[in-house]
């Protein structure tokens, strides 16, 4: 409560001085006078008024549209044919196939599809399979996988990791590749063949090899090491529930292809983001002499072998041939987005220069407060 | 002994059923049980520290498991550890809570650290014990002292607990000590030696000291101290406050001091104050739990919707493939669901918000403490902030309320003017040196500084010296300041050592001078004035220069009290002196007949003798009086007052201290070495005191003459005009209290014996105690006084009245023995001081008033107009009377000339009742007329130009919960309120009534002690370090220098730190709901699995490293306005205070932009990749990116301030998810099982469909703000963006804008005070014309 002026003058002092230093050595307690300390950095102050943004606008406007019409343009030189093979509908070919069919069947059905090319596909045609329906999303889908079995770790290969359950073992054998991912491996083999005019069919030249990235072919998908016979690798594994033959006899006529490193197995193995997705299957690649199209027009044979039920869960197959450009596959969205985005830039960019001629002069000068 | 520190570590066994404390020395007298009590009291070994080695983890962990925000993750993660339900890889949902929760280990840890060695020290620190098998004082660590021990301390020493002062060297038995360390304040408190002990004299000896202590238990008040001292005749010795030595308090001015630890480590005093720092909770904190709360429910609605979803889609589903086996219902499925949908959307409650908002409010009160313009250089002090937490709330202030003194004032108290006797004196050429002065001010102010800063190192450095040195610069000082020439003395003063020279300046009324100088005229024939007035002159002076609690010290030694010097007769005649004063004071003091025979030399002597042993005091035989024989006088010394040679005297006085000092063991030949350096000291006394106006007082009577020479709790030693110094018996000293509002002294009368009391007070006080049946000569004195004392009133003065009672000795007897037991008694010591104080200070004898000026600080009326102007209310709540108040309200243009005044004064609530609604109604009639005047609808609601002022008493009734509602609603229609003789806790009630009833955002502001209860109440206390000691900047969250500085603290940091924190807090709600709807949109195309399209590290990362710095920068560095605009356009405040920034629509349009933002963000990546053969990972890279950018630019679209900072941190923050995102896609091949993110960045980054996606997705999210922001500040600018606008302009433009704005707001403004009010309203003489000409109605 008490306390003389004297004392208090001193007692702002003293903690300047900071004890019984000599004269002149007194550190003040004065702030520096820096533009940062003060808050007076040098700063870009953006009001957004319509005068500001309507530049903005226009700009967007004008980048966006062509963009769009490009995107549009390239999408819709993009050939694609797509054939749903489920065999619903009774008058399908497959429709029996897909109503006798399940994972215990052992005889394999097959049934075939025919269809008509009205434009010739140039360049790499690739095939695709595609499954709708198809939760490869699912939460608990993704992650029942070990990676580190599938980079070809010996450990992993006999011990799966506990995220396979419950298709880590079968009768007590681990399972090789274990999870539920790869137990669901799509197993449908298409085959393609031209039907010429006189009913002969040629068959087309699917090329399996290059369908899966290369990172995961090289890199993250690996046979165990140590023995260049497969058999021996994985003979103390045994097979996913679902499949009818072990991981290495994948592609019989291909040793490089069999094991962790079948593409087909490594593209199912990349799980989709949505539940329509499509799958590279095949390339058919482009003729040498770049004069015919690769796929010429006419009719066309999709010979199915048919393994895998997907009527239970209401899924669809498809059979999907696609060129590709620089963009990827065919899809008019983008294209549309952004032809609609730059119009309506360019539309609120020209109610904006409005309001800005009408009212903008009003917030700067004149009558400021109201 | 030496096991005493582990046997007082063990629990007190008995300390619930005792309620005292036995406290004895540790010998052979005590008990077994006393001596086991005593164990059981703790040791003295602090610690501080929260947290031993060992206990870190656990206690931390519990610590921080306190906090709710930390319950929530670590349930999370729990969570995400039951298998069924996990969403994410148990490790990695621990990241978020391991990471927050190490952060603020990392940072308790390293507080403990410091805690702890701060302890070590303070345990490590030595000092003596008196150790009994070694029958000596020993070195101890302070940690080894423990209750009954004797410590022995020195000048300049610590105190290490808290003691009974047992003995001191001074021969008074007094002991002083500086309490900077407990309060802050750094004036000298006394304390004094435990009365009647058994031991008294120079020797101690602890072995004697068999008396036992009991006192209370262990309580944090430091200004109460209750207990008895029984000595082992049985007899019991009162101990109070005043024998109480506080542990870390500095023992200063005495050499040895020897004391009884009756409290140890944590149960001292000191350490029972150690409170914790302050948490207040914000404003804008409550409205942002709200939102959480919203969140939370936004939270469960998403999960329940995706749970319900999960069910259903689970139910029609059979023998998928892609479904893992198991036997679990759809229903059960969906229940799991929601929990791991908690888990996936947990980032929608902004956890990191609440470590965010504490790092940004460092930072704004790194900025806030680093503002030059809240720099004093004159105390080398800027703005304190002592409460981190509530910078925002200095944005939204409505309500400020001013302590006047000291906060809008100077607290410096200058003796303006007085009245004594009636008669008025104007000291004109006083009020001249005023103005000077107030010139030529701060170079002045400055110099002093330096001055003392000088003298107070020294006094710091050389601690040996300082012990010894009192008497013998007391000699040159005693020697010298007796002169009589006022121009000498003026002369001398005006050099100042005091703190400013403005104290010491006072010029003498020439009137008053003359009149006075008679008195040391050496012809008694020139004797021609009224010999009642120049006793009640010089009786006046005598109160002034007595009737306090200062304490002297000179200037080379501010700490080193000057000291009771031996007694010693007046160089002047003593036969002369005596004769004058019959003369004078025949009619008035009734010398007692002894005296009148008494001529002889010894008069003082047995003068002194008589008052002594009438004063019970133990240590009367060592009182100097006694040792010292007084000295002979010799003719030479006979004086010639006027011209009497400094020199001369001096000498005279050096010979005569020569006996009494060799005398004198203790102070050895050291001392006469040092008379010689002495010799040059100036003869300047510094008068520190407890409150300014005493010192100002002290130096106005000796700008007469009248000098205060030191002070000693029996004498006081004062130089009278004509006199020597005299010794004046001080036989107690009743202090000030706010109750009383009074203080008295009862001395005995140097020149006539009486036991005199002089009191002090308040006028309204003085005045009633002034004896009723007084003679018409003094009716006739009380009604001069007290128009003077209006007039001093209405000019702004503080007044003071001053009067005296001669006490009958028989009457002092009977009162002394009352007194006696009331300060013996253990129980209602105070109620009992109180009582015998009011017996003591009755039929008084009216003296005199005198007028203290206290000017305004400087720029204290600019400061409360731009208040006003920002739409606060300013209330001034003071202890002052009313026409001060009103007079400094005027002066401080809080009330204006066109304002009506209206007082709200009554004695019984019924009045009070009645005058509320009648002034209610008086407005109410006003206001509808000056509605009907003028119908342009201005003012409507605006109601102002009333000015409320009231008074203490009446606003007890005003607050008292019938009347509360009515004041209120007066209150509210008044522009400002001004209540005057309020006590603190008022103060208190007023704030808190206000802040509750009305639910407003509260400002206290005060520098004293009695602001401290207001401070606290207040949403935001802010003190004053000014003059009247640390008490209101210890209790307050912000601590300012000057009232000034209030303007830029609130109308700009306020401002500031509310929109930032405001914005940071909006953006970061976005932010997250922003990210996680992303997630949840998801949903509706995984099967309502749960599943996350992002890698999880990326999904915790996101928020707590990618995008976690903008909005601190944001928070810390946005400028909406600039200062220079914020500050010369107040009005712009009121966008804080209607707390705009942040209103409940603003959060939800937040939260709609989030979610349409989210949308796009997803469904645009969706539809450029449906169907096609994209990965789950690699769909969700185009989201991420986009995210981020469209994160990022929304804040700069928000943000008003983009520095190069900004830039480099948005950089930083990109750059760093792209780098964390290619580089976690390069080297990780099977490290982040099982959702792998090997190859999948680098490859769809590589396509230049991404880029595409990412493009369009960023621009149509961010459209329709940049596109509402623009057309709204087109359209319909908010006053912030106007001004942001002005600032972009030009320099001319700008300040044309400027004025052109204040101009527009003026009218406004203007037009909300109706200037034409009826002014047929009782018209009330008392208000200051000058101050109110158009209109001052005031009822009662």
């Amino acid at each position: 409560m008490a306390s003389s002026y004297n004392a208090k003058d001193e007692d702002g002092h003293h903690s300047g001085s900071g004890g019984p230093a000599g004269p002149g050595v007194n550190k003040s307690k004065k702030p520096d006078n820096t533009a940062f300390k003060q808050q007076r950095l040098p700063a870009w102050q953006p009001i957004l008024t319509a005068g500001t943004v309507l530049p903005a606008f226009f700009v967007i406007g004008l980048i966006f549209i062509p963009i769009g019409i490009g995107l549009f343009v390239t999408s819709n030189n993009i050939k694609e044919l797509e054939i749903d093979y489920t065999g619903v509908d009774p008058s399908s070919p497959c429709y029996d196939c897909a109503q006798n069919y399940s994972w215990n069947s052992t005889a394999p059905c097959v049934c075939s599809v025919e269809f008509t090319l009205d434009q010739p596909f140039e360049g790499n045609v690739f095939m695709y399979y595609g499954l709708s329906n198809f939760y490869q999303n699912h939460r608990r889908y993704v992650k029942s996988r070990d990676d580190s079995q599938l980079n070809g770790d010996k450990v992993s290969l006999t011990n799966p990791s506990k995220e396979c359950e419950p298709y880590r073992t079968n009768d007590k054998k681990p399972i090789a590749p274990c999870g539920a991912i790869a137990n669901s491996l799509f197993n449908d083999t298409l085959e393609l063949s031209h039907v010429n005019p006189n009913k002969t069919r040629t068959p087309i030249t699917l090329v399996k090899k290059g369908i899966a990235w290369w990172t995961d072919k090289h890199v993250k998908f690996r046979n165990p090491s140590g023995n260049s016979n497969l058999t021996i690798v994985f003979q103390n594994t045994t097979k996913p529930v679902n499949w009818r033959k072990p991981v290495y006899e994948l592609d019989p006529s291909d040793p490089e292809n069999n094991g962790f490193i079948n593409e087909d197995f490594i593209v199912w193995m990349r799980t989709a983001a949505l539940p329509t997705f499509r799958k590279l299957y095949r390339i058919i690649q482009k003729s040498k002499d770049n004069l015919t199209p690769t796929l010429p027009r006419g009719t066309y044979v999709l010979d199915i072998t048919y393994n895998y039920p997907v009527l239970s869960f209401d899924g669809r197959k498809r059979m999907i041939l696609s060129t590709i450009s620089w963009m990827g596959g065919k899809n008019p969205f983008l294209g549309i987005a952004y032809i609609t985005v730059g119009s309506i830039c360019f539309v609120l960019g020209v109610v904006l220069l409005f309001i800005h001629h009408k009212y903008g002069s009003r917030s700067t000068s004149a009558d400021i407060p109201n | 002994m030496e096991s005493l520190l582990s046997l007082g570590k063990r629990k007190p066994r008995k300390n619930g059923l005792q309620r005292k404390r036995r406290v004895g020395a540790w010998n052979m007298t005590l008990d077994e049980e006393d001596e086991e009590l005593m164990r059981s009291y703790s040791g003295n070994k602090i610690r501080t520290t929260k947290y031993t080695f060992l206990s870190f983890v656990p206690k931390n962990l519990f610590e921080q498991l306190h906090r709710f925000a930390n319950v929530y993750f670590v349930f999370l993660s729990a969570l995400n550890f039951v298998p069924i339900v996990n969403a994410f890889q148990p490790e990695i949902s621990l990241i978020p809570i391991v990471l927050v929760m190490s952060v603020t280990a990392v940072k308790d840890m390293w507080e403990d650290y410091r805690r702890r060695k701060s302890d070590w020290q303070v345990n490590g620190q030595l000092c003596e014990v008196y150790d009994r098998t070694q029958q000596r004082y020993v070195k101890r660590r302070w940690a080894e002292v423990c209750v009954g021990d004797l410590v022995l301390l020195g000048c300049n020493d610590i105190i290490p607990a808290d003691m009974v002062l047992l003995h001191s060297s001074d021969p008074k038995g007094v002991c002083h000590i500086e309490t900077a360390n407990l309060d802050g304040e750094t004036n000298l408190k006394q304390r004094q030696v435990v009365r009647d002990l058994p031991q008294q004299g120079p020797d101690f000896n602890p072995e004697n000291f068999s008396s036992r202590i009991e006192c209370e238990n262990p309580n944090n008040d430091l200004r109460r101290f209750r207990g008895y001292m029984e000595h082992p005749g049985k007899v019991r010795v009162g101990l109070h406050n005043d024998n109480l030595l506080l542990r870390s308090c500095t023992v200063r001015n005495t050499e040895r001091v020897i004391g009884i630890v009756v409290y140890a480590g944590h149960e001292t005093k000191a350490m029972q104050n150690n409170s914790g720092p302050r948490y207040k909770r914000s404003k804008l904190e409550r409205r942002l739990n709200v939102d959480v709360l919203w969140s939370v429910a936004l939270l469960f609605l998403m999960c329940f919707s995706t749970a319900v979803g999960h069910g259903i889609w689970l139910r029609g589903l059979k023998g998928a493939v892609f479904l893992i086996p198991d036997d679990i219902s759809p229903a059960l499925a969906g229940f799991y669901m929601f929990w791991t949908m908690i888990i996936v959307l947990q980032v929608l409650i902004p956890i990191s918000l609440y470590v965010s908002i504490e790092i940004v409010k460092l930072g704004q009160i790194y900025f806030i403490q680093n503002d030059l313009d809240l720099y004093n250089p004159r105390l080398d002090a800027g703005i304190q902030c002592r409460a981190l937490n509530i910078t925002e709330d200095l944005g939204q202030i409505q309500y400020l309320f001013s302590d006047k003194t000291g906060t809008l004032t100077e607290n410096r108290m200058l003796f303006r003017r007085c009245t004594v006797a009636g008669v008025e004196y104007p000291h004109h050429e006083n009020a001249q040196s005023l103005e000077q002065y107030e010139e030529q001010f701060g170079g002045a102010a400055d110099h002093t500084l330096t001055l003392r800063s000088r003298s107070s190192r020294k006094s710091v450095s050389c601690r040996s010296l300082s012990c010894n040195h009192s008497s013998v610069s007391l000699n040159t000082l005693a020697a010298e300041s007796d002169s009589n020439s006022f121009d000498d003395t003026l002369h001398r003063q005006a050099q100042g050592a005091f703190s400013s020279t403005m104290e010491c300046a006072v010029v003498p009324d020439p009137q008053l001078g003359q009149k006075l100088k008679v008195l040391s005229a050496p012809l008694l024939g020139r004797l021609k004035h009224d010999a009642t007035e120049l006793s009640h002159i010089v009786d006046f002076f005598l109160a002034l220069a007595v009737c306090n609690t200062v304490v002297v010290s000179s200037p080379s030694q501010p700490r080193h009290v000057v000291q009771m010097p031996v007694a010693r007769t007046p160089l002047r005649s003593l036969e002369e002196m005596k004769a004058l004063l019959q003369k004078v004071s025949l009619p008035r003091f009734a010398l007692s007949p002894s005296q009148n025979s008494d001529g002889s030399p010894g008069f003082t002597k047995r003068l002194f003798n008589r008052g002594r042993s009438a004063t019970y005091t133990p240590n009367a035989p060592t009182t100097p009086a006694a040792r010292a024989p007084t000295p002979s006088l010799t003719p030479t010394h006979t004086p010639s007052p006027c011209s009497t040679p400094v020199l001369l005297r001096s000498g005279a006085w050096g010979q005569e201290e020569e006996q009494p000092r060799q005398s004198d063991a203790d102070d050895g030949p050291a001392a006469e070495e040092e008379e010689k350096d002495d010799s040059d000291e100036e003869d300047k006394l510094l008068y520190e005191a407890e409150s300014p106006d005493e010192a100002a007082l002290v130096q106005a009577a000796r700008a007469y003459g009248c000098t205060l020479l030191g002070r000693s709790p029996e004498q006081l030693l004062v130089a009278l005009p004509g006199t020597g110094p005299l010794s004046v018996p001080l036989l107690h000293v009743l202090p000030f209290h706010s109750a009383r509002k009074r203080m008295s002294v009862v001395v005995r009368h140097p020149l006539t014996g009486q036991v005199v009391v002089y009191t002090k007070g308040a006028d309204s006080v003085i005045m009633e105690l002034v004896g009723r049946k007084t003679s018409d000569d003094q009716r006739e004195i009380m009604e001069k006084t007290q128009r003077h004392l209006d007039d001093y009133a209405k000019e702004g003065l503080r007044t003071l009245c001053i009067a005296k009672r001669v006490l009958e000795e028989g009457e002092y007897e009977d009162w002394l023995k009352r007194h006696v037991f009331a300060e013996a008694s253990i129980e209602n010591r105070e109620e009992l001081l109180r009582e015998t104080a009011q017996m003591l200070e009755t039929k008084l004898t009216l003296l005199g008033a005198t007028g203290i000026v206290d000017r305004l600080q400087e720029d204290v009326p600019e400061t409360i107009e731009a208040l006003q102007r920002a739409g606060i209310k300013v209330w001034v709540l003071t202890g002052d009377k009313q026409e001060t108040a009103v007079n400094i309200a005027c002066a401080c243009k809080l009330l204006r000339p066109t304002d009506q005044l209206l007082t709200l004064n009554c004695d019984i609530k019924e009045d009070c009742e009645t005058l509320l609604s009648e002034l209610l109604e008086q407005i109410g009639v006003s206001e509808r007329r000056h509605a009907s005047g003028c119908e342009d609808g201005l003012a409507v609601g605006d109601r102002g130009g009333f000015m409320l002022v009231i008074d203490g008493r009446t606003l007890d009734f005003a607050l008292e919960a019938e009347l509360q509602g009515a004041f209120l609603e007066l209150t509210g229609s008044c522009r400002s309120v001004i209540c005057c003789r309020s006590t603190p806790l008022q103060k208190s009630k007023v704030v808190r009534l206000v802040g509750e009833k009305l639910g407003v955002m509260t400002l206290a502001i005060g520098d004293g002690a009695n602001d401290v209860s207001m401070i606290q109440v207040a949403d935001v206390g802010i003190g004053i370090s000014g003059q009247e000691g640390m008490q209101a900047v210890m209790s307050s969250d912000f601590a300012i220098s000057r009232f000034k500085h209030l303007r830029k603290l609130l109308l700009v940091h306020g401002h500031w730190c509310y929109t930032r924190l405001a914005n940071m807090i909006l953006y970061f709600f976005y932010k997250n709901v922003m990210y996680v709807n992303l997630l949840f949109w998801y949903q509706f195309f995984c099967g309502f699995s749960g599943s996350t399209m992002t890698n999880s590290w990326v999904l915790i990362f996101f928020n707590l490293l990618f995008t976690s710095v903008p909005p601190l920068m944001y928070g810390v560095f946005d400028k909406n306005v600039s200062a220079q605009t914020l500050l010369s356009l107040p009005q712009l405040y009121k966008h804080g205070q209607n707390s705009k920034a942040y209103l409940p629509s603003t959060f939800w349009l937040t939260i709609l932009d989030a979610f349409y933002q989210s949308l796009v963000c997803f469904f645009i990546p969706y539809f450029a990749y449906a169907g096609s053969d994209i990965g789950l990972f690699s769909f969700g890279s185009p989201i991420n990116g986009s995210a981020l950018l469209i994160i990022l630019l929304h804040q700069i679209i928000e943000s008003r301030t983009l520095t190069w900072l900004h830039f480099a941190v948005f950089l930083c923050s990109a750059l760093l998810y792209y780098i964390f995102v290619l580089v976690f896609s390069i080297i990780c091949v099977t490290c982040n099982h099982p959702t792998n993110p090997y190859g999948i960045e680098t490859k769809v980054m590589s396509e230049p469909l991404y880029y595409c996606v990412c493009a369009v997705t960023t621009v149509l999210a961010l459209l329709p703000r940049m596109l509402c922001r623009g057309l709204y500040n087109t359209l319909c600018p908010s006053d912030v963006v106007k001004a942001g606008l002005i600032d972009k302009l030009r320099p001319e433009d700008y300040s044309a804008s400027v004025c052109q704005w204040q101009e527009n707001s003026e009218a406004i403004y203007h037009n909300q005070n109706p200037r034409h009010l009826d002014k047929n309203l009782s018209v009330n003489a008392d208000i200051p014309t000058d101050c109110t000409p158009e209109t001052g109605s005031v009822l009662s």
